[in-house]
């Protein structure tokens, strides 16, 4: 057996590919043995500090909510990790994807255990990053990298939100624990800022859950391999959004504003998305449009201000995790042994494949709603729900007959095309794949079953108490499989009749839904035009601002500078107020000769004459600090001038050649605003009194304390001797690099 | 005496491998030797200040404000060991990456120089001798980029020195009109001297020109140009260390300055802080997303990732500041260790280009793990230490009801991502266009390890935050109430 995802090599043994699988299996466990605490309407609590100071805590709580989804990720996990390990066994590649699937695991559990919001937003990114990494499992494909990078922006936006949103509700709780939120709704409901932090925590659990319009992202994501989407994109990740929203219920929700969203958004994705599954082909991604449409129901149902719409969903999220990873899983199975997941080129593979069709019969009934499965209870709950919101019972009402009903028929589509009608398939003699792959799906069906059956295994213990802790209060709601005739079972009724109509009619609905609606909200077109944008904006903007022209940069920074003076001109207080006494006429010739040099290098258009000038205004400097008798300083002065213009010499002779001098009157506009700028200053500090108490102090102990009678000497070398140290520093560190500029262009002119 | 060491050693350093022409293999030692120390010698600082507060060292014996003073509260010693901890990872790095040309024309001496340079500045309470330090990195750092001696080296340490200068001169200038309004240079004395008179004009020119040249130092826009031309032409481990701490001395010089000298809190200077702050983010990680190599693609994200501090500054509430020094402490690390691994990547595949890369994750999947861990914490992906820094700019943006701020915080993050991941998606996913037997080059264990090392740090910092996020709040309250560091520096009550 060779597998489709790399190039085969010997099947890897060792205990260690099952041990994952074998780990999980033991949390699953671990998990159950809190069942009666929960029954009992118990929780479980764990806290350690991590931040104090910023009241950020380590917490975690274990009640019905979060041990629901402990038990799918644990146990459901547990089956994708072993059916992945017989999956890809001979794939080299197989401990880099268990590690990844371990680590997105323990995200996804510390998600729903965390009590600490900012806690939960960890493992929240975790889970982003861990989907990312493998949804781009092939990445040797160009379209796995361009998938996972769009499910990492997606959903990488929606976290930002979401994180925005969460610091908000902490700043107005004053706490960042999630229980005490859930009991202080009327604080949230009350504050200006619910709206900002409604939209901004629903931004991320829909981006995360794939609601419109950010659904896009999920069937893209499909290119991670069948065990990672049975897994992420169908059972633990995309609910991780449901399960917020179910969480924060107590806390958001109970409004109008609320009811209205979560209903609308839910329902529309559940109606695009149930069409966009009609018109797959592609198994896998057909069943990646029935779980976004599964997520649409939930976030509306989650939406319906009504203990019977919260058990339903809080039903639906067991049920649809049961079958969802049953059939994904199972398409697995039939794309690795009968070598296709495209079901027209399937059929017949009843007597070939008898146990993979019998798990997907009945995980396939499930998925319709059938009685006696655990997805009628679901359904049925669902419709009670329906009927009884106070909103608008009749959209929804409607809307999730009709989204059921393609569910019916999507559920006919997996089940029975593949298997019915002259065999065929890609592969020539397929065949049900081995025990480690097909037990796991196996027995999640059978549970479908099971809790259909029996609900008072599963009814009291944990939706009951689930459907508690999200409602907010207590919830008289019986879990049974027989409700007796009521509007709910008629449109159940109603309901199969459409499914099966529907499913008669596939293929020529799938015809008119190519030719009508080509382009029914194709959110991810909008993706890509964003994404262009910014690439565009990106690559306009690094152009504009860098274009690797010295001229341009001086030109701003210069432009930059005069802007920064000439503000604190305008805005600071008090004038100039300067008289300027007799100037002796040395002084202004000095003046006069580094005028000259400035302008000559300015207006030149030779580089030999502009180095020279730039001497010029060197020594002209050097010679003012003669005047004022610090020799040293002029001196220092000369040396590191010296230096400057050989480096720049030398720099220049590196350098194409420069244009003419020629004037630019935006560039004299800027040179000749900011020298006014710095006159402006100058003479504002000039007005200003000298404080002497250090002149002063350095007049009356220079002599006595120091033993030097000149006092800038002292103070180079004594009151400051540290700066002088520093320069003479800069002296040395000047040589060396000078030196190494010129090897260097030595080096160069060699080549 | 502990307040010198920091500066004595790296400078006696230098010195002393100047005295080593041509023997790289002692040089390569002395350099690690010595970086150590600092790294022991900033502990020590560190444990002390956190222990008794700022301390203050009055050179020469003349007391403060006539002579100089050097004075450590917890944000100066912090950047101290930090120094101390990227001058042992290059110093290590320096072992597998150097040849030929760099440590010929004294790579090692110019980078103790710069050391010399960057613990002068965190360290030095007067104005005028944080100038001096400051021409010494600069100096020492375009010493460091035309070592390499190539056409490119030369052209981006012309325009580095060019832009560089101009806000030094700009530096110079405000100094002057400073000690022309207030007759002194010692930071602790300005501030009392200019209590009261900081919207005066001349304070204010002294201020803007400051604030410019700090803002071109620290890379702010649109004084940044110097940074996207030159980060990307010198050696691996030179680039490494200009990441980590050039800009972040600018940085520290506008956060001690407006701080101390000037007050953020003048409405005009706080406009354009925060401004000039949310423009820095946004421009530069647009420029990251247009770049398609490397270091080109790491050197733009400095400018936005200085955004964040200075945000942190602008907001001037305690929590603001925390974040600005948290993550100023967060970003020398992750950033460094970015450029360290830009370096391996270059060493494997052949290039930085990520047009003619590929297929790192499929060769060397630890390399990928190692280079996840500093790229997640740089796009603020928790629990690593970039999250908290991130978090806390944040909170602090929502908590002053600055919503745009917070916005572009959050955008900009995304951005991040973005560009984060396209270096992921082509270096490490994507086949290398070679074929897989391209990624071939050989990386010595010398350039692994201080990679290891500062994820192992980053993981650290994020785990752990708490005492981190603690030691940022005292400091950050030192700078907000400063009279224990002025205490310190003039004595007296």
């Amino acid at each position: 057996m060779t597998s489709t995802a790399a190039p085969a090599t010997p099947e890897q043994a060792g205990i260690w590919r099952v041990v994952p699988a074998l780990v999980l299996a033991i949390a699953a466990g671990w998990f159950a043995t809190f069942l009666p605490l929960i029954a009992q309407g118990e929780y479980a609590e764990f806290v350690v500090p991590w931040i104090p100071s910023l009241n950020i805590e380590l917490a975690f709580r274990l009640d019905a909510l979060s041990l629901t989804f402990a038990l799918l990720i644990t146990g459901i996990g547990a089956i994708c990790f072993l059916y992945a390990s017989t999956y890809f066994r001979s794939d080299p590649r197989l401990k880099r994807l268990l590690s990844l699937l371990t680590l997105f695991a323990i995200s996804m559990l510390g998600l729903v255990l965390a009590d600490d919001a900012i806690t939960l937003f960890v493992f929240w990114e975790g889970t982003t990053i861990t989907s990312f990494l493998l949804v781009g499992y092939d990445h040797h494909k160009k379209s796995a990298r361009d998938s996972a990078l769009q499910a990492l922006l997606v959903t990488g936006l929606g976290g930002l939100a979401l994180l925005a949103g969460l610091i908000l509700m902490g700043q107005v709780a004053g706490t960042y624990r999630i229980s005490e939120w859930v009991q202080m709704g009327g604080i949230f409901r009350d504050s200006g800022l619910y709206l900002g932090m409604l939209t901004l925590v629903l931004l991320g659990c829909f981006t995360k859950s794939a609601q419109f319009p950010f659904h896009f992202w999920l069937p893209g994501a499909m290119a991670a391999p069948t065990p990672v989407s049975a897994y992420l994109h169908s059972a633990t990740m995309v609910k991780a959004g449901v399960y917020l929203i179910a969480r924060l219920s107590p806390a958001l929700g109970g409004t109008e504003v609320w009811t209205w969203t979560l209903t609308l958004v839910g329902a529309t994705t559940m109606i695009v998305a149930s069409i966009w599954a009609l018109k797959q082909t592609d198994l896998k991604l057909m069943l990646a449009y029935t779980t976004v449409m599964a997520l649409g129901a939930l976030v509306m149902f989650l939406g319906g201000d009504y203990y019977y719409a919260t058990t339903g969903a809080v039903t639906f999220i067991i049920v649809h995790a049961l079958y969802k990873a049953t059939l994904f899983l199972s398409v697995g199975m039939l794309d690795k042994m009968a070598g296709t997941r495209e079901v027209e080129a399937l059929g017949g593979l009843r007597r070939a494949m008898p146990l993979t069709w019998g798990i997907i019969l009945l995980a396939a009934a499930s998925m319709a709603g059938f009685l006696p499965f655990f997805g009628f209870i679901g359904k049925e709950l669902k419709y009670e729900g329906a009927l009884g919101v106070a909103s608008e019972p009749l959209l929804v009402a409607s809307a999730a007959v009709l989204a059921n009903a393609l569910m019916v028929a999507a559920a006919g589509m997996v089940a029975l095309k593949p298997f019915l009608g002259a065999q065929r398939s890609p592969k020539p003699a397929p065949s049900d794949p081995p025990m480690t792959m097909w037990i796991g799906p196996a027995l999640l069906a059978v549970m479908g079953l099971t809790f259909g059956l029996f609900p008072d295994l599963i009814g009291p213990t944990l939706i009951l108490p689930m459907a508690e802790v999200v409602y907010g209060g207590p919830v008289p709601v019986e879990v049974k499989l027989w409700a007796g005739v009521n509007t709910a079972l008629k449109l159940s009724i109603a309901t199969f009749l459409l499914g099966f109509v529907f499913y008669w009619m596939l293929s020529r609905i799938r015809q008119s839904l190519d030719k009508e609606v080509p382009r029914v909200a194709d959110a991810a077109e909008g993706y890509e035009i964003l994404l262009q944008g910014m690439k565009d904006l990106a690559a306009w903007t690094a152009r504009t601002i860098q274009p690797g022209k010295m001229t341009s940069y001086l030109r701003y920074t210069f432009l930059l500078m005069g802007v920064l003076v000439w503000g604190a001109i305008l805005i600071g207080t008090g004038g100039i107020d300067l008289e300027l006494g007799d100037v002796p006429i040395f002084h202004s010739a000095i003046v006069a000769i580094i005028a000259v040099s400035t302008f000559a290098i300015v207006v030149t258009g030779s580089r030999l004459v502009a180095i020279t000038a730039l001497g010029g205004v060197g020594a002209g400097l050097a010679v003012i600090f003669v005047l004022y008798s610090a020799i040293d300083v002029a001196l220092t002065q000369l040396l590191v001038e010296i230096l400057v213009v050989v480096f720049i010499a030398v720099a220049l002779l590196k350098l194409p050649r420069a244009g003419t001098g020629r004037l630019r009157i935006g560039d004299a506009s800027i040179s000749v605003m900011l020298g006014l700028g710095v006159t402006f200053g100058l003479m504002a500090v000039m007005s200003t009194p000298l404080d002497r108490t250090i002149p002063d102090y350095f007049e009356a102990v220079s002599y006595s304390e120091a033993f030097g009678r000149n006092i800038v000497n002292v103070i180079l070398v004594d009151f400051r001797a540290l700066d002088t140290l520093g320069e003479i520093a800069v002296v040395v560190i000047a040589a060396v690099a000078a030196v190494a500029a010129l090897r260097g262009g030595g080096q160069e002119v060699e080549k | 005496m502990i307040l010198v060491w920091p500066i004595v050693i790296p400078m006696l350093t230098a010195a002393l491998l100047l005295l080593l022409p041509n023997r790289f293999a002692a040089q390569r030692a002395v350099a690690l030797v010595s970086s150590v120390v600092l790294l022991g010698a900033g502990l020590l600082l560190l444990a002390r200040v956190l222990g008794e507060g700022p301390i203050a060292a009055q050179l020469g014996g003349w007391a403060a404000p006539f002579g100089i003073t050097l004075v450590a509260d917890i944000l100066s010693a912090a950047m101290v060991v930090i120094t101390g901890i990227i001058a042992v990872a290059v110093s290590i790095y320096a072992y597998g990456e150097l040849e030929g040309a760099d440590e010929a024309n004294g790579h090692h001496a110019l980078t103790q120089a710069l050391l010399t340079g960057v613990c002068g500045a965190f360290l030095t309470g007067d104005i005028f001798n944080l100038y001096v330090w400051f021409e010494v990195m600069l100096i020492a750092s375009f010493g460091l980029l035309v070592v390499g001696g190539g056409r490119a080296q030369i052209d981006g340490a012309v325009k580095y020195v060019g832009l560089n200068l101009i806000a030094t001169l700009a530096f110079l200038s405000g100094i002057g009109l400073l000690y022309g309004t207030t007759g002194t240079l010692n930071m602790a004395d300005l501030a009392g001297k200019l209590d009261g008179r900081q919207e005066e004009m001349a304070v204010l020119i002294s201020a803007a020109l400051l604030l410019f040249a700090f803002g071109a130092k620290a890379g702010m826009f649109p004084a940044f140009f110097w940074l996207p031309a030159s980060y990307h032409t010198p050696s691996i481990t030179s680039a490494a260390l200009f990441s980590a701490l050039l800009t972040k001395v600018g940085v520290y010089a506008l956060i001690r300055t407006f701080t101390l000298v000037y007050d953020v809190d003048v409405p005009a200077v706080q406009t354009v802080l925060i401004w000039g702050a949310v423009l820095t983010m946004v421009v530069g990680v647009l420029g990251a997303a247009a770049q398609s190599s490397v270091r080109r693609i790491l050197s733009w994200h400095i400018i936005s990732q200085i955004g964040y501090m200075i945000l942190g500054l602008a907001i001037y509430t305690p929590l603001a500041l925390v974040g600005a020094i948290f993550y100023l402490f967060h970003h020398i690390v992750v950033k460094a260790n970015l450029f360290l691994i830009a370096g391996v990547i270059k060493r494997l595949t052949g290039s930085e280009d990520l047009y003619k890369i590929g297929g790192l994750w499929k060769a060397k999947p630890w390399l990928g793990v190692l280079f996840l861990i500093p790229a997640l914490s740089l796009a603020g992906i928790p629990p690593l230490s970039g999250f908290w820094a991130k978090l806390l700019v944040i909170q602090a943006s929502l908590e002053a009801e600055g919503w745009l701020l917070a916005f572009f915080a959050l955008a900009v993050g995304l951005l991040t991502v973005f560009s984060m991941s396209k270096i992921w998606l082509e270096a490490f996913w994507k086949p290398h266009p070679d074929g897989d037997d391209a990624v071939n080059g050989h990386v010595p264990w010398s350039m692994y390890l201080p990679i290891i090392a500062l994820a192992a740090i980053t993981i650290f910092i994020g785990l752990f935050a708490g005492m981190f996020v603690d030691a940022a709040i005292t400091s950050a309250d030192q700078i907000l109430n400063p009279d224990a560091y002025i205490n310190a520096v003039l004595g007296g009550s």
